[in-house]
């Protein structure tokens, strides 16, 4: 059961296998609580993607349990697409339809899982867009935009379930550097708001400004999972230490 | 060559012969897509009796010459006690027939989808049959609507097939007109020359279509 009532996202003892001896999460134990904002760091290849992309779903888990709110995901009786529902989700490649609109793109999911009318969906969508900047771009299609727009349209599309929870996997990396700026500020602002968000991301600067959290992972392990400013300053471990000099100072090893 | 006078009295008979075949390709294209789009997602289903099957069928119909398809269907259909004429019988048959080679057609267009997709339409909560509606199938099918249109052609020559169980397409009553007039030379040409003229436009604006979609893309 939930062990705080304010706690969002709950890993308990989470193992995950790719085939049979990948062990990509090893005994994942990980609380996010109402409100936090949790940055998740770490190798290439560390499993953050496969992490994160737990929660909701897109990867199962072999063993152990993982709560979101007071549901159970891993519960075979969980219906997931309620659940799916209520967790959105950005990711690297923004994933947008590129045969419908940026206004049908967002409509899409609310119209057809929360069965809203098209007309009160629209309007939702219309204020999203608004927030991220972008609603003179509603009857565009995906490929006339730039990147960080969307990206921006992507994560107004994840809102308009009115989530819970938003999950982000590594936004800003597919995007040019001038671009970064405008999505990290749109997920400034909701973090703001208040949303739960789990954050992979190397963007050092958000981490730092924004996180409540900072989980660092390695080879599919919580190696520490500290404060920013402690995680930044006094890292405990030595992989922590030579992955952050290796961010932060790529050049100067 | 061509004896135009004996196409102009012939006329209503031609006419309705090439809209026999219009409606045959236009039926058996549509039936083949929806037929196909079941197939394909059979076939790409994890349940692995039921991509079985579906790959059972498209290999056999794509393994048996559609000569014998008609014939098989025409013959062996009133043998179990059916009794539809040569007309239904083409009409299921080229269905059947094409469905097997769109459903292949299809399957590679939803296989050319990128998984993000997927993921994307499944992380909002859309069920698998939303997910195939309203993500994956539209694009796949706009993807491979130059491919489908290609196969379209092919059948509309294919359809003259239905001639040798005696049905009057196009084919047929160029048939009927060339052997009543003794006029064979004359007639197979005109409908040679009918064929080249519906054909051939339709497969040049194809490779435009092409041209314009891989770019969009
Ligand atoms: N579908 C899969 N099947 C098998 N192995 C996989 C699969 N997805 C990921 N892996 C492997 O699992 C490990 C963790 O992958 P994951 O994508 O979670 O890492 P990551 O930390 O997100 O890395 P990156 O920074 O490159 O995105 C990697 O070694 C990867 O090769
Ligand atoms: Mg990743």
């Amino acid at each position: 059961m939930n062990a705080d009532a304010s706690t969002m996202i709950r890993f308990v003892n989470v193992n995950k296998w790719y085939g049979r001896d990948h062990h990509v999460l090893k005994n994942i134990n990980l609380e996010v609580r109402q409100g936090e904002v949790v940055v998740v760091c770490g190798p290439s290849g560390s499993g953050k993607s496969t992490l994160i992309r737990t929660i909701n779903q897109l990867e199962p888990i072999n063993d152990g349990e993982i709560w979101v709110d007071s549901v159970r995901v891993n519960d075979p009786r969980t219906d997931i697409n309620t659940l799916r529902a209520e967790v959105g989700f950005v990711f690297q490649h923004f994933n947008l339809y590129p045969h419908l609109t940026v206004l049908d793109n967002i409509t899409l999911a609310p119209i057809q899982v929360k069965k809203i009318t098209r007309d009160l969906a629209e309007r939702t969508a219309l204020e999203l867009l608004e927030r991220v900047g972008l609603a003179h771009k509603k009857d565009a299609y995906p490929a006339n935009l730039s990147g960080g727009q969307q990206q921006r349209v992507a994560i107004a599309r994840g809102l308009a379930m009115n989530p819970q929870v938003m999950l982000f996997d590594e936004p800003t990396s597919a995007l040019d550097p001038e671009m970064i700026g405008e999505v990290l500020a749109v997920m400034k602002q909701l973090a703001e708001s208040g949303m739960t968000m789990m954050v992979v991301t190397h963007e050092m600067g958000f981490a730092r400004e924004v996180a409540d959290r900072v989980v660092f992972l390695d080879q599919g392990e919580i190696v520490e999972d500290a404060r920013p400013e402690e995680f930044f300053t006094n890292p405990r471990s030595e992989r922590a230490r030579q992955f952050l000099r290796q961010i932060l100072a790529p050049l100067h090893q | 060559m061509i004896d135009l006078q004996l196409v102009l009295d012939n006329r209503e008979l031609l006419t309705e012969g090439m809209l026999y075949s219009l409606q045959l390709t236009a039926f058996a294209t549509l039936g083949g897509i929806v037929l196909g789009c079941l197939l394909a997602l059979a076939r790409l289903s994890a349940f692995k009796p039921l991509s079985l099957l579906s790959a059972a069928y498209v290999n056999l119909f794509r393994s048996v010459p559609l000569v014998l398809v008609i014939f098989w269907f025409y013959f062996l259909i009133p043998y179990f006690g059916f009794q539809i004429g040569p007309d239904k019988s083409v009409f299921i048959t080229f269905t059947l027939f094409e469905a097997a080679y769109f459903s292949e057609i299809i399957r590679a267009g939803i296989q050319s989808i990128s998984r993000g997709q997927l993921a994307a339409a499944y992380a909002l909560g859309l069920t698998y049959p939303q997910t195939m509606r309203y993500v994956i199938l539209p694009q796949a099918l706009r993807n491979m609507l130059p491919v489908m249109l290609t196969q379209t052609v092919v059948l509309f020559q294919d359809t003259s097939l239905v001639t040798i169980i005696g049905i009057k397409d196009f084919m047929g009553s160029t048939s009927v007109v060339a052997s009543n007039n003794g006029a064979m030379t004359e007639m197979y040409t005109f409908a040679a020359i009918a064929y080249f003229c519906v054909c051939f436009p339709i497969s040049m604006l194809l490779k435009r279509l092409h041209k314009r979609i891989a770019v969009i893309r």
